[in-house]
């Protein structure tokens, strides 16, 4: 899976409450949920998002509840992948579930500035910084993950599996 | 003693075991150790209104119309209790809709928070595996069950086929040794130890808690340090069972416990040793939960809303202590305090002990049972600038449903001490 886009770099800890506020969990409408997505930390984050653009973050990212809305935010929002230093445990799982790509690469995350235009190869896990001209190297999907995300989430990839014989 | 293990070249001793890898071992019948991967039986899967109408979406998807047994699913409306807008009145309706179609039990807006709900009616042991799609599951760690927190689409397929795949958590072994002083108490014990490790300090691990002061504590006081166990990014944060966790499951559900303890040899990823008799009561700052200060240093701060309850110090022991606190006293006239009993059963325990004419005499707004304003959907939403001084286990920005206001964490007694006063205060001068 290949991704291309603008990063939009945040700090540490962004935790499921920024990514969207519980007083908008009153629908569980993708298109919805994004429209709210990560305004108590950047109100200008939804319109700022090309589609397809790369959201880039610190330490710890996805802290938090449990709410899968938070993944499916950021999907809809328009954002291809999350790469981050590390993962909070139940937003990464929630986010292959999802199937919002997200990488781990803390030397991405260092090299990156807000603004760059990245290109990620997550079969190779290769980060490939376009205006530093900079390459950064990431644990590539393995191949469950990359089949579950390529089909929109884990529901989605068994439904397949299960009609597929 | 060496083995060979399934890595290729790599020898280990055979130690003995954590609790999560006896609980892992037990449910998926293999030699389970941290590390492994392992596809266990879960023992109960909960989900609550923000997360479980996520679930149900997702077994619509996959076109499974039953749960793997009625008995062992519960939902609990506790999030936007009774419901302040009509998109969760939608959802709450999904809820009912799906426990009358499966016969998973669905409590309703009258019952409380999940997390007291789901041990009060027995419905897990302690030995157990259980998963909630809420973060704070790991709560019933404090009653020797390996809870843990898991996103809709997990929680459906726990729902659907009683099993999960699983990562087996290292362990960090934190010991509280001494006492504590009087005016100190559990929550201010895990405060000062998210302030100490950060809130991703045992990401991926489980913790256990030790020592004589755990010992000493009573099971609602335990359950307020496993239920903020995620809040430093663990999975788990497991106690073993003894005495007063038995008689606490004396009366509650149909299960024999099957409590776990340690072996003495296990092998722990990390391990640390607390003294409580120096630890003083503990507050949160603002945006961060390790954002963790000694009282003293914010003492004399300003608030406008103090809250006692949610999953973290809504039972009745914290009750208790604010009636006690409270009484002849009364709350300070700028300040607002809302008190949110965890459960029906804590509501009608404390009403019986006085303790509810008391806090509603001093000023307090008695809320439903349930999360109360935690979340920010419900139940006092702050202004924009105001302080808010509160029990619960999460001070992001935004949280209670107002990014411009200010939420500072502490025990219950901190809580009620800054109520009366009007300002952060040390409540030890309430119990000299």
């Amino acid at each position: 899976m290949k991704f291309h886009g603008t990063a939009h770099k945040y700090g540490r800890d962004i935790d499921t409450d920024v990514i969207i506020p519980a007083r908008y969990l009153n629908t569980s409408v993708p298109e919805e949920l994004a429209k709210h997505c990560m305004e108590d930390l950047d109100p200008n984050f939804v319109s700022k998002i090309e589609f397809g653009d790369i959201l880039v973050a610190e330490e710890n990212f996805g802290c938090g509840s449990s709410r899968e809305h938070a993944p499916i935010s950021i999907k809809a929002a328009g954002v291809s992948v999350v790469i981050a230093k590390s993962f909070a445990r139940i937003f990464y799982r929630n986010a292959i579930n999802t199937g919002l790509a997200i990488m781990e690469s803390p030397e991405a995350v260092d090299g990156i500035t807000d603004g760059d235009e990245v290109e990620v190869d997550a079969d190779a896990g290769v980060i490939v910084n376009v205006t530093k001209g900079e390459t950064y190297h990431a644990q590539p999907f393995p191949p469950f993950v990359k089949d579950i995300i390529e089909k929109g989430g884990l529901i989605e990839a068994i439904k397949q599996k299960v009609a597929a014989g | 003693m060496l083995q060979q293990t399934d890595r290729p070249g790599r020898l280990i001793a055979i130690s003995g075991k954590t609790i999560a890898e006896k609980i892992f071992s037990a449910h998926s019948g293999t030699d389970a150790r941290a590390g492994d991967i392992v596809v266990a039986d879960v023992d109960f899967v909960m989900g609550q209104d923000g997360t479980s109408p996520l679930a149900i979406r997702a077994l619509d998807n996959m076109g499974v119309a039953e749960v793997f047994d009625p008995q062992k699913v519960a939902l609990v409306i506790d999030h936007s209790s009774p419901s302040p807008i009509e998109g969760v009145s939608a959802l709450h309706t999904i809820m009912r809709d799906f426990g009358k179609r499966t016969g998973a039990k669905v409590y309703d807006i009258a019952e409380g928070v999940c997390h007291q709900v789901v041990p009060e009616h027995g419905h897990v042991v302690p030995g157990d595996l259980m998963v909630g799609c809420d973060s704070h599951t790991c709560t019933y760690g404090a009653l020797n069950v390996f809870s843990t927190g898991v996103g809709s689409t997990d929680g459906a397929a726990a729902m659907a086929s009683g099993k999960l795949w699983f990562k087996v958590p290292d362990t960090m072994k934190v010991t509280y040794e001494g006492s504590l002083q009087p005016g100190v108490f559990s929550k201010d014990l895990i405060l000062y130890l998210a302030g100490q490790i950060g809130v991703d300090g045992a990401t991926y691990e489980a913790i256990e808690f030790h020592g004589p002061v755990i010992d000493e504590l009573s099971v609602d006081a335990r359950m307020t340090i496993s239920n903020m166990a995620i809040e430093v990014g663990a999975k788990a944060g497991l106690m073993k069972a003894d005495d007063k966790t038995l008689a606490w499951f004396e009366g509650r559900g149909t299960r024999t416990p099957a409590p776990v303890d340690p072996d003495a040899d296990a092998v722990y990823a990390s391990e640390r040793v607390i003294d409580a008799s120096a630890v003083g009561p503990q507050v949160a700052k603002p945006h961060a939960v390790d954002n963790v200060s000694p009282i003293e240093e914010v003492e004399g701060t300003p608030i406008a809303q103090g809250v006692l309850g949610t999953c973290t110090n809504g039972r009745l022991e914290d009750l208790g202590i604010a009636a006690r606190m409270l009484e002849g006293r009364r709350v300070h006239p700028d300040v607002r305090f809302i008190v949110a009993p965890a459960s029906k059963q804590t509501y009608l325990d404390a009403m019986a002990a006085g303790y509810i004419q008391t806090l509603v005499e001093a000023g307090a707004a008695v809320v439903t049972p349930g999360c109360g304003p935690c979340v920010g959907t419900h139940n006092g939403v702050p202004s924009d600038g105001e302080n808010v001084i509160s029990t619960a286990n999460r001070n992001f920005k935004g949280r209670m449903g107002n990014s411009n206001a200010f939420i500072y964490l502490g025990s219950p007694a901190t809580v009620v001490a800054s109520v009366i006063e009007g300002r952060i205060t040390d409540p030890r001068k309430y119990f000299g």
